[in-house]
């Protein structure tokens, strides 16, 4: 049942088409309980985090190794088949979002700490690996690894690396790529390559941390671990309202402090966040502040009192401070489990990522509410505000007719916003599928051949991740014609089409 | 005849329930089928994703009802999820649609009825003793080899304990000392068949601490095993039963030292909804955990020093299901010269799950050899596991390694600790 169904899509069992040979040869690699045909089956993958956009995919299969992912990888370039990769699946902007077409590799059998040497500050890790998961295996010995996006607990590094994830506590540490010594990768040839920040010449790693699975997959990757702080604080900090929850942000990062994170909810985000954890943030609060500050005892202490002052000065009506690890953790868990509490005052939502510079954040969030009332649609806002990457949260009720045509229209004029403010369509949950259709906002036609010309590079074939971060493809080999015109550096005799 | 009445009280899967799901994937690492197998479909967040294939129209496939039927129900994602979704209603719903829309191959269905002829119904179950006893020895010999050839029978054959002698509980066990409260006491279908002396000094340890214990020997099977398995009619018939026993009783408390048990006679007003006049007798009776009650009531008896190191194991049914976790921990810590330690991975279930020991061998020796690594890791003297399903698996698990380790309930310990018994009494390995 299951072989008519792959076969059928190529033209029948007679004439086996491109997929059903792949499938085949992906039963030889990996054996017959790594590959899943079952149509019902198949559906399960059909999207990651960001549900609105479904594509069932035409094969799964479930690799253990980077040899095997390698094989597989060759065999797609011999049938010309598209591959796309994915973790955990928890990715927001479509990035997994499978093909019909292809195949879709999934590294969540990879999931071995290989090695840990806390001497040099790495550790060694296969790609399905949870970000916790390194956490977990070095905080006893006193180390962390240092981004933690809000899904730390499933979401897998090899993810990480293509979103170039952040979280938290990226303001003050930095994302992914300045957490990545080295990456073994599997190119969109077949080839087993390493990538190192060693390595002389230009940046690949660099270059590859953040190409959402278009320049080809990660498995293996060594992490910098980093220490434990001698001293954390973590305090909560509530306002009347967004505005002057924002005045403190820019009064403590103009003060010179640079906190480990800081965070802001308003009141929608935080009713929901009460609704999901009853994380019993203050009542009457219409916007909370979580900072946290880290470093060496007398410094935490002395940027506390700093702090401390800053938000009251700009109108903190409530401030605690965590005293032990549960009560930080409490603080954090209201913040951590926003998106998904959404679900709890909102049939459906979309998340957005934008990022605006610090100073236009009063003015974005004020036009932001204007959206929202002009559409009849809420949008509740969490958000970074060290960095001012926005995460505005647009509700609606996926029943009610044309909620979800207008969700999507706020959500893309949110974007604009961020754009027209100076800022990105992304601060870190990557283009995707998403958000292709918003480069040409943001990018030239160049900009956007150029980035082509380094995709080219690693994927001639666009068989790696094809449809994701760029609006159409173009200039790479095999889709000839759809550009006019000659691109500018190529005519200039700067660069070789190939 | 109301017996009939309240059948099957959801025809489908409530895709209300589905819709609240949002896709975030933070239940995939609590899942044990997902630790152990990485796949989508065997996650609370694939499973539901079948289960609204099928409300979209999808028949059950063969496929379709072998993810369902994996799901352990340990209840892990029900923490996990910081959406809400009420996963445990929706896997009772999905299992209901499995068993009305599914037709299991021949000898899957014979087993099934066997089991669920045979444990739900305490005399039955105590029938089986004899034997068992007879042929413990030849039992511990034979299931490495009945679990290749046979590994559902193998299964059965390792994991059942050691039979003790029967206990039998009066029907009345007065509070010593001041009489602070009066409770019913359920006494289970395994429970009582395999650790009869459990039961005892559960009742002990009540009384002990001010309590009159009734017992009423008609009380049958509180249902868990049916539920869990999608037999809601049988469940509710189970219930009522239940019901009608503790009133005649005259309490309005029944302590539960079982977790299964415990989550499932706490969901009573849910399977009886069909039915209001049952419902509201439901919850006209109130069910609470041992450890819950104890913590709630205060110690009152003198607690005598147990010089141990004790690893707790929270059983998914009392920790995910009915959200008691502090309470066995504050009551272990509370004998003096007890030394609690955690087992890693803590949220992961062992594997034991009720029927899921009988349905599906293989997954759940895998889990109970991983469970089993980590307590043996504790180093600890006693494991204590506040459900009998827990215990033997485990216990299963330890022997498999040739490492057994002595085992408890936490109402053994605090019996002994009341009792001022021996440590010795607490480690005897079995």
């Amino acid at each position: 049942m299951s072989e008519t169904f792959v076969a059928a899509p190529d033209g029948g069992p007679d004439r086996p088409g491109p997929l059903a040979r792949l499938t085949e040869r992906c039963r030889e690699i990996l054996g017959p309980d790594a590959v899943i045909t079952d149509p019902v089956r198949l559906r399960t993958y059909e999207c990651d985090g960001l549900t609105y956009h479904r594509a069932t995919p035409g094969l799964v299969v479930l690799p253990e190794s980077a040899t095997q992912i390698a094989a597989i990888v060759r065999a797609c370039n011999e049938y010309g088949v598209p591959f796309v990769a994915r973790g955990s699946g928890t990715g927001l902007s479509g990035g997994a979002l499978p093909r019909s077409d292809g195949v879709l590799i999934v590294t969540s059998r990879m999931r071995r700490i290989l090695s840990v040497d806390l001497a040099s500050r790495r550790a060694v890790v296969e790609p399905g690996v949870t970000n916790l998961a390194i956490t977990e295996a070095v905080r006893d010995r006193g180390f962390y690894y240092a981004p933690d996006p809000s899904s730390q607990q499933v979401c897998s590094i090899g993810g990480n690396v293509a979103e170039n994830s952040g979280g938290a506590h990226c303001l003050k540490y930095g994302f992914t790529v300045n957490h990545v010594e080295a990456c073994e990768i599997v190119t969109p040839d077949g080839e087993i390559v390493e990538l190192s920040r060693m390595d002389a010449g230009y940046d690949l790693l660099g270059a590859f941390v953040g190409s959402e699975g278009t320049l080809g997959i990660a498995t293996k990757i060594t992490v910098r671990l980093s220490v434990t702080p001698e001293a954390v604080c973590t305090l909560l900090a509530a306002f009347r309202d967004v505005e002057s929850g924002g005045r403190a942000v820019s009064a403590i990062i103009g003060a010179g402090v640079v906190p480990a994170a800081i965070e802001m909810m308003d009141a929608l985000a935080i009713e929901a966040a009460e609704a999901a954890v009853a994380c019993g943030y203050p009542p009457g609060a219409g916007a909370v502040l979580v900072v946290e500050l880290d470093g060496p005892l007398a410094q935490v202490e002395q940027e506390y009192a700093q702090v401390e002052r800053l938000c009251r000065e700009n109108g903190a009506f409530e401030l605690r401070v965590a005293k032990d690890a549960d009560e930080r953790a409490a603080i954090w868990k209201g913040r951590k489990s926003a998106f998904a509490a959404v679900g709890r005052i909102s049939p459906a939502y979309i998340v957005q990522d934008g990022v605006v510079p610090r100073t236009a954040l009063p003015g974005v969030l004020a036009a932001i509410d204007e959206l929202s009332r002009e559409y009849g649609i809420r949008v509740a806002n969490v958000f970074h505000a060290g960095d001012g990457n926005l995460h505005p949260l647009v509700l609606f009720d996926d029943e009610e007719e044309g909620a979800g045509e207008r969700a999507a229209e706020v959500s893309g004029r949110i974007l604009d916003l961020c754009i027209r403010h100076g800022g990105s369509i992304t601060g870190e949950h990557g283009v995707g599928v998403d958000k292709a259709r918003y480069m040409t906002r943001m990018f030239s036609e160049a900009d956007l051949d150029t980035m082509q010309l380094v995709r080219c590079a690693f994927d001639p074939r666009n068989l790696s991740n094809p449809g994701k971060v760029f609006p159409t493809p173009r200039l790479c080999g095999e889709a000839p014609g759809v550009r006019k015109g000659v691109h500018p550096l190529v005519e200039a005799g700067k660069a070789e089409l190939f | 005849m109301t017996a009939e009445r309240t059948g099957p009280a959801a025809p489908g899967i409530d895709p209300e329930l589905i819709d609240t799901c949002v896709h975030c994937g933070f239940c995939l690492p609590t899942c044990p089928t997902y630790v152990l197998w990485g796949e989508e479909m065997d996650s609370p967040r694939g499973r539901i994703h079948l289960m609204a294939q099928h409300a979209e129209g999808t028949p059950v496939t063969p496929e379709m009802a072998g993810h369902l039927d994996a799901c352990l129900g340990c209840m892990a994602c029900v923490t996990a999820c910081p959406s809400g979704v009420r996963y445990d209603r929706l896997i009772e719903q999905a299992r209901a649609v499995v068993e009305r829309e599914h037709r299991r191959p021949l000898a899957e269905r014979v087993y099934r009825e066997l089991v669920f002829r045979l444990f739900p119904y305490p005399r039955r179950l105590r029938a089986l003793r004899g034997p068992l006893r007879l042929t413990e020895g030849l039992r511990r010999r034979l299931a490495p080899v009945l679990e290749l050839l046979a590994p559902r029978l193998g299964t059965m054959a390792a994991i059942a304990p050691p039979i003790t002698p029967r206990v039998r509980l009066p029907r009345l066990v007065r509070a010593r000392g001041p009489r602070r409260a009066r409770v019913g006491l359920l006494t289970g279908c395994v429970q009582d068949a395999f650790f009869p002396g459990v039961n005892a000094a559960t009742a002990r340890v009540l009384a002990l601490e001010g309590c009159d214990v009734v017992i009423p020997p008609e009380q049958g099977c509180c249902g868990a095993l049916s539920v869990h398995s999608g037999r809601r009619a049988e469940a509710a018939r189970f219930a009522r039963r239940v019901i009608e026993t503790f009133e005649r009783a005259g309490v309005d408390t029944v302590v539960v030292n079982a977790a299964g048990c415990g989550s499932a006679t706490k969901e009573y007003a849910e399977l009886l909804a069909g039915d209001p006049a049952w419902q509201a007798r439901a919850k006209g009776l109130r069910f609470a955990d041992l450890a819950e009650y104890l913590a709630e009531l205060g110690p009152a008896a003198e607690r005598h020093p147990l010089p141990l190191t004790i690893a707790y194991h929270d059983a998914c049914h009392l920790a995910h299901a009915q959200n008691v976790r502090s309470q066995p921990r504050a009551l272990l810590s509370g004998v003096p010269g007890v030394r609690l330690v955690e087992v890693a991975e803590q949220a992961i279930c062992c594997g034991s799950a009720g029927t899921y020991t009988l349905f599906r061998p293989d997954a759940s020796r895998e889990l109970g050899d991983r469970k089993a690594e980590r307590v043996a890791a504790t180093g600890a003297d006693l494991v204590v596991s506040a459900n009998p399903g827990c215990t033997m698996q485990i216990a299963a698990g330890l022997r498999r390694r040739g490492r057994p380790m002595p085992i408890a309930h936490t109402a053994q310990v605090l019996d002994a600790s009341l009792r001022g018994l021996p440590v010795s009494t607490l480690l005897a390995v079995r």
